[in-house]
């Protein structure tokens, strides 16, 4: 008897607003988040764009403590947990605490603590032997990012398994695919799961912009990130979390749970080609794909919706369009397409997460969240990329996918639970 | 454009989903330790006691409290990398593509002549690369942001073992990279399986860390851990009435799990032995009132090797290193062996703490014992403190040898465990 996993519950902290709804609300009106970046002075920089957001710790809930104690991702992660336990309605303290496990994604950790405590201890950068005499208690909880999945896993309750997926820019797809895993074989009936990131500081700044992957359009913030347009000139940093709750399909079904959708199908590949570079024939990403489908049994016929990586640079987008021809055939040209960074940014390792809090809102709802900022097709990238406008459509089987630095690939397939059973 | 249908098409099960649970088999080590360079090596030096911890000399730590660490020695890096990977790679990465590439070749494995999509990589990480990282951090402070590496978006960040062992053996499969401190390593083993059982042949695995620079330092300091002993034969004694907290290291080790029919079917050289149960459990919120999860990891584990405590030959301990840890492992190893029931070593006496690297080595460790029938000892410590009834493995000690239990905590509450077994 195959264990099936679907998602009950969901948690958000995004740019544009904390909390599910209004995270749809931005994502269907075709808003954008991105603006200039007012966290630090940025002008040195010379992509100055960021999709921040305004989050307001205390007012989110949090204690004093916890403010102190915990980085800004692992503060989006707790009040996304809370968010998300809430809306599955399950009551954790009925449960077998040792069948709950924690996986959350997250790429480059407490970066933005680490930072401010950096220059701190080092005067400025000036010295080498940084002064432990200034290190703060919470330092070595921010140095290892393990600490926000034990942040997250005792905040919901949970013994089992807990660990951090740290796969760069999959990491928010990665972590849920561990999770599903997890309850599949059996070691757990409840996964809380999800990725968060905080990435915008000036260090994060720097080494994107040493690789031109972020975005010059510094006039226009707004607009900034155009996934594929043919003015597309980069990607923006973004930042939030998702967390979502997964139970395995027949003990959700007995408590009468709210299901939003089945993980059907998750794979990850690497293209073992190049730290930061891709091939743009897609070939690995493709293979994510067909290993995805398989395991859910489905056709590529069967896909209904993707929600694309896009992250808006001139590679990433000829890549992924590749793999979905690839994977996808004809039908790909027939399947809407969108990229929601186009609105909230690129999150690093949470975007996987917050793509996939879409994509099941998205088959909630009916309505598929267009990629903003498109007003020029790209002649070279010829689906149906959504633009602009938000499009009502029944959806029932979606396709998410990421990309990240390290060469890592990685495809997740959302399906109704009463489609034909396996 | 194709109307949504309500009942997909539905495709027969993938040919490759293994029928039944295959065995995951250890066929492949590749060590950098600070007592030894390479497994022999290593092993050499561990079963005689000698340790490789000293004053640390990576960089000058005579300002701080803690001044004791383990250095890998002897290891030049232009040996084994290449020239273009050298300005892209922290010692830590290159410590690790060494301990890979040794792993690899010792395993008798030409990456070419398997499936590129059947071979996969899932190392653990802790703090990431952090003497890259510090080194762009102060370019960055100091200089202006023209002065940071270009390299920087992916040499520090905690991805980046895996990424680069993946590249430079074209291994296509499914990978990952977890974190939960000094449990890692045994939660990468334990993922390597998983892999393994749903029909990847390969997956190189383990950890690999170095975080000695000050910017490493520093946070072990603030963790109020770290012991503040000088002298280095003295500053890391796990389970002695004179325990002062933890020394730090750096170094690991690869492994390679393989599906033990394939590693069979292309004639590996050597199976060192199988990954027979695993288990992690993260403990409660501290003040919650409610007990650690550490025994409860043991005993998942042991049930899901089909093995009961009595069939366990020896265990490797987390060791942490302060009492009042210390205190809490060896009452959860008496609550499951009795009273000094089973014998109980701490190699890493000898090599430090190595972060994400500690488990995989601890592991690695384990099956060389299984291999040669040896128990390696807990260098430096004359007796265990008589408040904890274990019985501490002091010197190499011969033994029959067929079960191995492996533990680990990582800070903030995980706990792994892992059971390997000699090969038949």
């Amino acid at each position: 008897m195959v264990r099936r996993v679907v998602i009950t519950g969901l948690g958000v902290v995004a740019p544009g607003g904390v909390g599910v709804k209004e995270y749809w609300e931005l994502l269907t009106a075709g808003r954008t988040a991105t603006r200039a970046i007012s966290f630090y002075d940025a002008s040195p920089f010379r992509s100055r764009v960021a999709a921040e957001c305004d989050f307001d710790p205390a007012a989110a809930g949090l204690s004093p403590q916890e403010i102190r104690r915990l980085d800004r991702a692992a503060q989006f992660a707790v009040v996304s947990t809370r968010e998300a336990l809430a809306d599955s309605g399950l009551d954790v303290s009925a449960l077998d605490p040792s069948r709950i496990g924690t996986s959350l994604g997250s790429a480059v950790g407490c970066t933005t603590s680490l930072e401010r405590e950096y220059v701190v201890v080092s005067d400025g950068g000036r010295k080498w032997n940084v002064d432990h005499e200034y290190a703060v208690p919470e330092l070595y909880r921010h140095f290892v990012p393990s600490s926000m999945a034990a942040e997250v896993g005792q905040e919901a309750g949970a013994e089992g398994p807990a660990a951090v997926v740290s796969t760069g820019c999959t990491s928010g797809l990665d972590s849920l695919g561990h999770a599903v895993e997890l309850i599949r074989e059996g070691t757990c009936d409840v996964m809380i799961a999800g990725a968060t990131e905080a990435p915008i500081s000036p260090i994060t700044s720097a080494c994107f912009d040493a690789i031109h992957a972020t975005t010059p359009r510094n006039d226009t913030p707004e607009s900034a990130c155009r996934p594929f347009d043919r003015t597309r000139s980069g990607l923006v940093l973004g930042e939030g979390a998702a967390i979502l709750v997964l139970e395995e399909l027949e003990s959700a079904r007995r408590r009468g749970a709210h299901i939003y959708a089945e993980i059907a199908g998750f794979a990850a590949r690497c293209n073992a080609y190049h730290m930061t570079g891709l091939k743009p024939d897609g070939r690995e990403m493709a293979e994510a794909i067909d290993a995805a489908m398989d395991e859910a049994r489905l056709d590529p016929t069967a896909i209904d919706y993707i929600n694309a990586h896009g992250s808006g640079t001139k590679m990433n987008d000829r890549h992924e369009t590749g793999a979905f021809k690839r994977s996808l055939g004809d039908h790909a040209y027939a399947t809407p397409i969108s990229s929601i960074k186009s609105m909230i940014g690129h999150s690093l390792g949470a975007i996987g997460s917050l793509e996939i809090a879409a994509c099941a809102l998205a088959m909630e709802h009916g309505v598929l969240p267009p990629t903003a900022n498109l007003h020029e097709p790209d002649p070279e990238l010829d689906l149906d990329y959504i633009p602009l406008t938000a499009r009502e459509r029944k959806t029932d089987t979606v396709l998410s996918v990421g990309s990240g630095f390290g060469g890592f690939q990685s495809a997740m397939l959302l399906a109704r639970p009463e489609r034909s059973a396996r | 454009m194709t109307a949504s249908p309500t009942a997909p098409a539905v495709r027969p099960a993938a040919a490759t989903a293994p029928a039944v649970r295959t065995t995951a088999v250890v066929t492949g080590l590749g060590i950098a330790a600070p007592n030894g360079l390479g497994t022999e090596d290593y092993w050499k030096a561990t079963l005689a006691g000698e340790s490789g911890l000293g004053r640390v000399t990576r960089f000058d730590p005579s300002q701080y409290p803690s001044t004791v660490g383990g250095e890998v020695p002897g290891y030049v890096a232009e040996e084994h990398i290449p020239s273009r990977l050298m300005p892209q790679t922290d010692h830590m990465t290159r410590l690790a593509l060494t301990a890979a590439d040794w792993a690899v070749a010792d395993a008798g494995i030409v990456p070419g002549d398997l499936p590129e999509y059947g071979m996969g990589v899932v190392t653990a990480a802790s703090g990431g690369a952090v003497e890259f990282g510090q080194r762009e951090l102060q370019n960055l402070w100091s200089q202006g942001k023209e002065y940071v590496s270009a390299y920087q978006s992916f040499a520090w960040f905690y991805a980046v073992n895996t990424g680069q062992i993946s590249i430079r053996h074209k291994m296509r499969g499914p990978s990952g990279v977890l974190l939960t401190e000094q449990a890692g390593g045994i939660d990468s083993i334990g993922h390597a399986r998983r892999h393994v059982r749903k029909g990847v042949p390969v997956v190189v695995t383990g950890g690999v860390d170095a975080a000695l620079c000050p910017w490493g330092w520093v946070p072990q300091i603030a963790s109020g851990l770290m012991s503040t002993e000088s002298d280095p034969s003295r500053a890391y004694l796990p389970f002695s009435a004179e325990a002062s907290g933890y020394v730090p290291g750096e170094g690991g080790a690869i492994l390679i799990v393989e599906d033990a029919e394939s590693a069979r079917e292309r004639g590996a050289e050597r199976v060192y032995g199988t990954v027979a149960g695993y288990a992690a459990t993260l403990d409660p919120a501290p003040g919650s009132g409610r007990p650690s999860a550490l025994r409860r990891a043991a005993e998942n584990a042991l049930a899901d090797a089909g093995l009961a405590p009595s069939d366990v030959d020896v265990v490797f301990a987390d060791a942490a290193g302060t009492p009042e840890l210390d205190r809490a492992e060896a009452g959860v190893l008496e609550e499951l062996f009795g009273a000094r029931g089973v014998p109980v070593t701490a190699p890493k006496s000898m090599t430090g703490r190595l972060l994400a690297g500690g488990a995989a080595l601890d592991a690695a460790t384990a099956l060389l014992a299984l291999r040669d029938g040896v128990i390696p000892p807990t260098a430096g410590v004359a007796e265990a403190d008589p408040g904890h009834r274990i019985d501490l493995v002091t010197a190499a000690r011969e033994a029959d040898l067929r079960t191995a239990l492996v533990l680990a905590r990582g800070h903030g509450g995980f706990n792994a465990a892992l059971v390997l077994r000699r090969a038949d």
